[in-house]
């Protein structure tokens, strides 16, 4: 059995939100549940379309391997399998196995007695996929404008789209977005820094306390915001970045179609400059 | 179930202010009279202050201001001293460096000596504060984990503004000082070579900056979910492991498999961290010095398939007979 010494006395019936008993159990170190067997379900079936649609495809190279969205001439209904029919059928397994994966962490939550902080930032996640996948390609009427699945397909949309509105850097929520993803790696960076330097201190020192944690920043930048706060802060920041970049892409296209320098303008043009 | 999910402090206990840990003999004091504000304390300590300036504070916080004047004074001579016009066109506004032709040489001051002056004190703001996190970590006897983590950053800002200009033999490869401008400086270095997508340490670098939010909005929510079993107080998790740990440990090896342990968390925040800053840095220093397109390069490599010539041949008009340069 792969259990930690501590294990056993967690492993304990109940906390499940569907199916009973009936799935209660684990797998070496795996929790089942009746969202475990969904999220397998979900996943057997993408990744087999995943692997037909690359043997049908031109390449076994893992870089260049890809399985795109439907022409845009077919808007929003199904398209044959070959012509992007796959991408619609994978897109659904990953949201169903995306979804069944949140749910059975919020069995794991409440048979561990948890709060549901992990299943609810991982929802955002997943809100954010399903507004580069669903929404967007929604409001613009095709999937064809759904990204491609591949490593550097994926990577050729983004750039793209990208100059489809000119220069993506002027899109105020991407700016906002990128600055929250610089954020949270520098208070990451912080975070983890500051408690192996408390738990790893100078050689022949003892082990040091959060009195020295909050000390040393409020020495070099005056606040220290605590051992309880950095998590608050740094799960903020790290769900700005996120829902600020699913902002930035739903607003290119829907809601904005030129170029996003052009987007500015509104500001060189307030009256106040007037004189 | 849904009542202690922990995301502020409702109820606030106010105690004695903390004035830090002593310091022993050759530091200054500590300045200020700490405050106590009771937003902070919703999300974190209500206490703020005291600070500790010492000498490299003061140095630091001194050469900051002056690259800080320097760029922001230049700005506002671009437009002529009309401060409306500095305000209504701040985003578009620059201090850029030297054009090409001055290499490496020392440039006027109108073209781009100012950059240079800016450059030059900013990097010593950051040298003299990077000392400061190494002294201030030591006076506490802590470990140096900070400071290494912050060389990393100085290291992409160095790539960017020192030893890649250094290694193209021109000032004016660096990155100008301005909000729209450095963006503007961004796309056109991507498509000089080639598309930066195509360049495997940004992707990296990109990997890692998304792999450290991803651990934060991990790690943050883990801890968050077990505060009820006292799951902040890390360092003691680490050296005497609660209940808390158990939990959060469990949490993920039953939900993928595999799980941190109290301390390891923070070494994978660490690295991941650190190695965005690092591997871009990398990814720039190559750029233009060892690899001049990378698409060219990808597809050499067998990264990305050659596309289909859509457009007919054309005949590079430089290459004609009688053609002047």
């Amino acid at each position: 059995m792969a259990m930690l010494s501590f294990e056993r006395k967690y492993r304990v019936r109940g906390g499940t939100l569907l199916g009973g008993d009936l799935f209660d159990f684990w797998v070496g170190p795996f929790y089942v549940g009746f969202f475990g067997v969904t999220t397998i379900f979900f996943t057997f079936i993408g990744v087999a379309l995943i692997l037909w649609g690359a043997a049908m495809g031109p390449t076994w190279n893992l870089w260049q391997i890809s399985i795109a969205p439907p022409d845009l001439s077919y808007g929003l209904r199904p398209a044959p399998l070959l012509q992007g029919g796959l991408w619609q059928l994978i897109t659904i397994c990953a949201l169903g196995a995306f979804v069944s994966w949140a749910l059975r962490e919020v069995e794991i939550c409440r048979k561990l007695g948890m709060g549901y902080h992990v299943p609810a930032a991982f929802s955002v996640a997943i809100f954010a996929y399903f507004t580069l996948e669903v929404i967007r390609p929604v409001l613009m009427g095709a999937w064809g404008h759904g990204f491609p699945y591949g490593i550097y397909s994926h990577l050729d949309w983004v750039s793209n789209v990208g100059y489809q509105y000119l220069h993506f850097h002027y899109n105020p929520a991407h700016m906002l977005g990128v600055s929250f993803f610089f954020a949270t790696t520098f208070a990451l960076s912080l975070h983890g820094a500051l408690i192996l330097s408390a738990a790893n201190p100078k050689a022949g020192e003892v082990v040091k306390t959060p009195e020295h944690e909050d000390t040393f920043f409020k020495d070099v930048v005056g606040y220290s915001i605590g051992t309880l706060g950095i998590h608050r802060l740094g799960l903020f920041l790290a769900l700005a970045a996120v829902l600020f970049s699913a902002l930035c892409i739903v607003l290119s296209g829907p809601f904005w179609s030129r170029g996003w320098p052009e987007w500015w303008s509104w500001w060189l043009n307030m009256p106040i400059w007037r004189q | 179930m849904a009542e202690y999910q922990n995301l502020f402090t409702t109820v606030q206990a106010t105690g004695p202010l903390h004035h830090g840990i002593e310091l022993g003999q050759g530091n200054s004091p500590r300045l200020g009279q700490p405050l106590v504000s009771y937003w902070a304390g919703m999300l974190g300590n209500a206490q703020i202050g005291p600070i500790y300036l010492g000498t490299l504070g003061l140095a630091s916080l001194i050469c900051g201001m002056i690259a800080f004047n320097i760029i922001g004074l230049n700005m506002l001579a671009s437009v002529h001293w009309d401060p409306v016009q500095f305000v209504r066109q701040l985003f578009w506004l620059a201090l850029e460096p030297p054009p090409p032709s001055y290499g490496l040489h020392l440039p006027p001051l109108n073209q781009g000596g100012w950059w240079l002056m800016a450059g030059g004190f900013l990097t010593a703001s950051l040298l003299l504060w990077w000392l400061r996190t190494y002294r201030r970590a030591r006076a506490l006897g802590l470990g140096t984990h900070v400071p290494w983590a912050f060389l990393s950053a100085i290291w992409l800002f160095l790539v960017l503004g020192f030893f890649r200009p250094v290694l193209m033999g021109s000032w004016g490869e660096a990155v100008p000082f301005g909000i729209f401008p450095h963006l503007d400086w961004t796309a056109a270095f991507s498509l000089r070579y080639g598309n930066l997508f195509y360049n495997p340490f940004h992707a990296l670098s990109i990997a890692f900056l998304y792999g450290s939010t991803l651990l934060f909005a991990m790690h943050g929510a883990t801890i968050l979910a077990v505060t009820r079993f006292g799951g902040e107080r890390e360092v003691e998790q680490i050296v005497d492991r609660g209940t808390a740990s158990e939990r959060a440990a469990l949490f993920w090896r039953w939900t993928m498999g595999f799980n941190a342990t109290m301390e390891s968390i923070h070494r994978w925040a660490w690295w991941f961290a650190v190695l965005c800053p690092l591997v871009g840095g990398i990814g720039i220093l190559l750029t233009g010095t060892v690899v001049d397109n990378w698409y060219l390069w990808s597809m050499k490599h067998g990264v990305v398939p050659p596309y289909p010539a859509v457009f007919p041949q054309v005949i590079d008009p430089a290459l004609l007979q009688g053609a002047k340069p």
